[in-house]
């Protein structure tokens, strides 16, 4: 019993420090692509709790964030060389998430200080890191402009502004869609209370990205038995090109 | 009906997949070919990854020459030995192909490698076909033309190593079969094609083996140098997507009976003269996708590379 209200207060210690909380909700979390996934939305809303009562000033404003998992991604520059267009320079970028959605309130620079976004990198320029783009590659900001361009033309990266609806600077809840073509990992969503620009709490919880059944058993098998999966491959290949041919055969010579 | 294929980790719709392969089915069930080289360009527009469309398109190459060849077999129309050698061929061109692939992939550079042979080799047949094929036309209108006499020695017959090859009933040098199959090695491994469509015509004006027994000792070739090459994509890359595979393939056999009945009503001449121009409108696409600025000019590539 001591240990449970000592745990209890443990719990209530950083809540003293923020005036404000989250109380989060997710509709899932957890995403399992299936053979027939066709992409995905979670709703996410949650409520904020305070002991005091609303303090003055401007109103409160909420911003979600949902990041897949960040990965190096090399990208390539097209050039025209005898005529034709081949790729010349390239750019490491160190780590761009696979997905990033950011749902806001109200339009995001006014509920956002650009000191607070460096700070907890909550735009999607300030999510991407290329800190190994060599200097001798004019323009190495154009390359880290390019990922987020193609991305945003893909849906995986989207900024999505007076998306989350706030009642009485309390209750608020938004919709994230993920589209089909997502990485598995695990992604995280976050949630920041704003007020006049400055982030005055934060809450993050994971959602977990999973290939299941069949689309983990194959991905698995591809990457740890290669042999096992190329022969199985081959054999399922074979077995249903000669099926539908003989199945074809016979039903025309009926 | 969206299936989520998981090596290509793409969504793509199930009914577009039956249907390319059904398509791409009847176009070589017509004309006869393996239709690796429409299909995998096809994969690149639906936004298959290429390297993906290329090991995957290896897979399904292997499944639906198998239903032919045992055809062949039956009507014993395979040259086994020349079949071997040519295979030995192939086997190391496969090799030599993944590795140049598998370099350029480190490079940044396997699209442009796998457009470009496109474009040169779908040119160069395509004219050839279509000019042989509109010489024939016009031939076939005259009355009594004589056919072109084939020309009985060359350089092919003075090379040394010499084998006799009874089910063709040539006496050659086995150099030529073994370069025609590295070759066709190569281009398979690169390219994601049987290549059927550059060693049947290597096989009767190169080497000068009787029509009847080209297609099925090129079919017994390609199997197994298909087989050897989505092996190799398979343990190197990890690119064989056995989903994608399935999908195209039961389109794609299906496709190819219909193919069959369209073609024996066409006349052969007009056929050619149509699957010349197929080949030149997808090489012209290619290429002005070369040639063209593109309207992104900038491209991601997975993991680090170099």
């Amino acid at each position: 019993m001591l240990r449970w209200i000592a745990a209890l207060c443990l719990l209530c210690l950083p809540a003293a420090a923020a005036e404000e909380q989250v109380v989060l909700g997710l509709s899932q979390d957890r995403v399992s692509i299936t053979a027939n996934f066709d992409g995905s939305e979670i709703l996410i809303f949650g409520a904020v709790k305070r002991e005091a009562p609303i303090p003055p000033g401007p109103p409160l404003e909420v911003i979600v964030s949902v990041v897949g998992p960040s990965e190096p991604v090399t990208v390539r520059r097209k050039e025209r060389k005898l005529g034709i267009w081949v790729n010349t320079d390239s750019v490491l970028v160190d780590s761009a998430p696979s997905f990033y959605a950011v749902a806001t309130s109200a339009p995001f620079n006014d509920i956002l200080t650009d000191t607070e976004d460096l700070r907890y990198r909550v735009s999607i320029e300030r999510a991407i890191r290329s800190v190994g783009a060599a200097m001798h590659i004019r323009g190495a900001q154009e390359f880290a402009d390019a990922v987020i361009r193609i991305r945003e033309a893909e849906d995986l990266y989207s900024i999505r502004e007076n998306t989350v609806a706030v009642d009485e600077q309390t209750l608020f809840r938004t919709s994230i869609e993920m589209p089909a073509d997502l990485t598995e990992g695990d992604y995280l969503a976050r949630i920041f209370l704003t007020r006049g620009g400055e982030v005055v709490s934060q809450f993050e919880t994971v959602i977990d990205v999973r290939k299941v059944g069949l689309e983990r058993f194959l991905y698995n098998m591809s990457r740890e038995q290669p042999i096992w999966y190329g022969l199985m491959s081959l054999a399922i290949a074979i077995a249903a090109g000669w099926g539908a041919s003989t199945a074809f055969r016979l039903l025309r010579e009926k | 009906m969206q299936i989520y294929l998981p090596i290509a980790e793409v969504s793509v719709n199930a009914f577009l997949l039956f249907g390319l392969g059904g398509m791409v089915g009847i176009l070589s069930g017509m004309f006869g070919v393996g239709g690796g080289f429409l299909m995998t360009p096809l994969l690149f527009f639906i936004g298959i990854p290429p390297a993906v469309a290329v090991a995957t398109e290896a897979n399904q190459i292997v499944a639906s020459s198998f239903s032919g060849v045992l055809a062949h077999f039956r009507r014993k129309t395979v040259d086994l030995k020349m079949g071997f050698v040519l295979l030995i061929g192939g086997l190391t061109g496969a090799a030599l192909g993944v590795i140049i692939f598998n370099y350029l992939k480190s490079l940044g550079q396997v699209d442009l490698l796998v457009k470009l042979c496109y474009v040169v080799f779908l040119g160069i047949i395509g004219s050839l076909m279509f000019i042989e094929s509109v010489n024939a036309l016009r031939r076939s209108r005259k009355a009594g033309a004589t056919p072109p006499k084939r020309r009985q020695r060359s350089w092919i017959h003075a090379l040394p190593f010499k084998m006799r090859f009874r089910t063709s009933g040539l006496y050659i040098s086995v150099i030529p079969p073994l370069f025609v199959g590295l070759f066709v090695g190569i281009l398979s491994a690169i390219m994601g094609v049987g290549g059927g469509f550059i060693m049947v015509p290597a096989m009767i004006y190169l080497l000068g083996m009787p029509t009847k027994v080209v297609v099925g000792t090129s079919l017994f070739q390609i199997i197994f140098v298909t087989a050897f090459t989505t092996m190799l994509h398979a343990t190197t890359n990890y690119t064989v997507d056995v989903v994608l595979a399935v999908l195209l393939l039961v389109g794609g056999v299906v496709g190819a009976q219909i193919g069959t009945v369209i073609g024996a009503r066409m006349p052969a001449e007009q056929l050619r003269v149509l699957l010349a121009a197929l080949v030149l409108v997808v090489c012209g696409k290619l290429g002005l996708d070369l040639l063209l600025e593109p309207a992104e000019l900038f491209s991601l590539g997975d993991e680090g590379g170099h």
